[in-house]
């Protein structure tokens, strides 16, 4: 399949919280420090680094739910925030780490995947419940799931759910923040398989967050490592992993476990 | 069940369980069940050592932790027929008498610092409270004590870190606090569940390389929830793998993880990534089906549904063998052992 080719990229961003206010003589500290990354259709950037070393920012930023203090985040070379807020939606999605807490506890699945349609306007009362099915078959979930709750699935089915949440809008690009560390390892695998059978079908591009290296250098084309808000060591999956430069991807590498 | 190949040299055993079987009453009338969750469970921990107890979601691996310094939620009722703790009888103490042992010779640490932590006492006061509730010691000895157990689970300051609140500290710290607050009594025997699956790798490996020292430096016993096959293999002795209650192989770690004989075992290292031999972006094996539900009585293996090598004899209840130390529940053992498993 030959989908058009998409690229989302951080150029050179700077980014710190807060504006330091008139009369303070600090500058607030910088999360960000002239970061560049990019996600590209149908490839897994991997973004590794401890808590605090600013990876969430970055998916906030490439979600443009926040504004960049420096330098731009583009959307297939033009700025990302010229796009509407809705626009945006349709083009960037974001998976989240706890499928607890990331459904509504009070509506049936069919009600959450339909409600990003709802929101956009697209279809009408039967197209969108149609869209919901296949959704839930494109992921793995039986129908009969569709008139349940959250609570009644397992951890493994809500992150199904979740993920077919993020593609009802057909995005181009998604933010996976650390979308496997709250599960078991076997629905871990069968989640990453997920994602990557869905990437090969919708030639989706993924940013991966994550702290297990393992499973970033198993789904990732590049890797990009971070500490406290600079860009470290970047490069293919495989030369991070096998071959690292920095004394920290090292040392993170080391930290991974491993059974025999 | 005795096993044959007794150690004449080996000591007593610190924490000694047989038999422990933990039913759940769901439902109230008519609609009432029982759900057998944790099925003839027997392990041991001796002095020094540590037994991981691995499983996924729903096994019964925090429960039967739980069950045995008698913490288990209402509904939950245990039967045991054997529960020794440094030769004594745990089983038939009463109230106080478990009160005594929990935080004093046992300490518990939990997966998260921040909901096991008080937030509205210091550091300083929630360490010493342990100690003074256990033993009759001055408020000055047990902040020199609390002072000289941050500084040895490598908090900086400790001084001025015993007069903050735990929001004050970051989620490493907090577990670190934890691991001193369960040393606070000199305990013979830690039971650690998940006590670093909130952190960063870098921090879980600093902090399992110092309760490894803790361990060594103290003789203490540890039983350790985990599911994550990595780390159990760096720090465990012995290991029991369960699955929806029951134990499905226990041995020597090392042996089972590198030779695992029940095919639940096989599958579930065989799900992890392992960058080198795991060909990249390849899709991985994975186990089909779900856990079955526990609301029916489960015949033979609890793994049958689940298994690819499995046959009729499965059905039929079958106890732990095998060879030694290394004992399973199948009938088949090693069987999947060179079956390639579709993802």
């Amino acid at each position: 399949m030959k989908a058009p080719q998409h690229t989302l990229a951080l150029d050179k961003v700077t980014f710190s919280y807060g504006k330091g206010g008139v009369f303070s003589r600090k500058t607030p500290p910088r999360v960000l420090h002239e970061v560049s990354l990019k996600v590209e259709s149908g490839k897994t950037t991997g973004l590794v680094g401890e808590s605090g070393s600013g990876k969430s920012t970055i998916a906030k930023l490439m979600l443009g739910l926040v504004e960049p203090t420096g330098g731009q985040v583009l959307l297939d070379g033009k700025p990302l925030n010229a796009l509407s807020r809705l626009d945006r939606a349709k083009t960037l999605q974001m998976v989240f780490q706890d499928p607890y807490s990331s459904l509504n506890p009070r509506v049936t699945i069919e009600d959450i995947l339909i409600s990003p349609l709802r929101t956009h306007g697209i279809g009408d009362r039967a197209s969108r419940a149609k869209s919901a099915r296949d959704m839930m078959d494109a992921v793995g979930l039986v129908p009969a799931f569709a008139t349940r709750y959250p609570r009644e699935l397992s951890g493994g089915q809500r992150q199904r759910v979740a993920i077919a949440r993020a593609l009802m809008l057909q995005p181009k690009v998604m933010i996976c923040d650390e979308p496997t560390s709250a599960l078991d390892v076997s629905v871990q695998s069968q989640i990453l398989n997920l994602l990557l059978s869905l990437q090969r079908d919708f030639g989706l591009g993924y940013l991966f967050i994550s702290h297990n290296l393992a499973v970033v250098q198993h789904i990732s084309d590049d890797v990009v490592v971070l500490k406290s808000g600079d860009i470290v060591e970047r490069g293919t999956a495989q030369d991070v992993y096998f071959a690292p430069t920095h004394p920290y991807t090292r040392q993170l590498i080391g930290a991974t476990l491993a059974p025999p | 069940m005795e096993t044959v190949h007794v150690n004449p040299s080996r000591a007593e055993k610190l924490l000694d369980v047989q038999g422990l079987n933990i039913d759940i009453h769901v439902g109230r009338g008519p609609d009432a069940r029982i759900k057998k969750v944790v099925r003839d469970v027997d392990f041991s921990v001796e002095a020094g050592k540590t037994l991981c107890i691995v499983g996924e979601s729903g096994c019964g691996k925090s429960l039967t932790a739980l069950s045995i310094l008698g913490l288990l939620p209402p509904v939950a009722e245990r039967r045991v027929s054997k529960l020794r703790f440094a030769g004594e009888d745990m089983a038939t103490l009463n109230h106080a008498g478990l009160t005594k042992l929990r935080g004093g010779r046992i300490a518990m640490i939990f997966q998260d610092p921040m909901t096991s932590l008080n937030p509205v006492f210091t550091v300083g006061t929630q360490l010493t409270d342990v100690l003074r509730r256990h033993k009759r010691v001055s408020k000055r000895d047990a902040w020199d004590r609390a002072t000289f157990l941050l500084e040895r689970v490598g908090i900086t300051n400790a001084q001025d870190r015993l007069k903050q609140y735990p929001f004050e500290l970051s989620g490493g710290l907090r577990q670190r606090v934890m691991i001193a607050m369960a040393l606070m009594c000199g305990p013979e025997l830690l039971i650690a569940d998940e006590p670093t699956t909130a952190l960063d790798v870098t921090v879980q490996a600093e902090l399992l390389d110092l309760l490894k020292d803790i361990q060594r430096e103290f003789k203490l016993g540890m039983v350790f929830i985990s599911h994550d096959l990595g780390l159990v293999s760096r720090i465990a002795d012995d290991v029991i793998v369960m699955y929806a209650g029951d134990i499905v192989e226990s041995g020597p770690a090392q042996t089972v993880l590198r030779n695992p004989q029940h095919p639940y075992t096989e599958l579930l290292l065989r799900c992890v990534p392992r960058p080198g031999s795991t060909p990249a972006k390849s899709a991985l094996p994975s186990i089909a089906g779900a856990v079955p539900s526990l609301d029916v009585a489960i015949q033979g293996c609890a793994f049958y549904d689940r298994c690819p090598a499995r046959e009729d004899a499965c059905r039929k209840d079958l106890a732990l063998t095998g060879a030694g130390l290394h004992r399973y529940r199948c009938i088949k053992p090693g069987a999947l052992r060179d079956i390639e498993v579709a993802a």
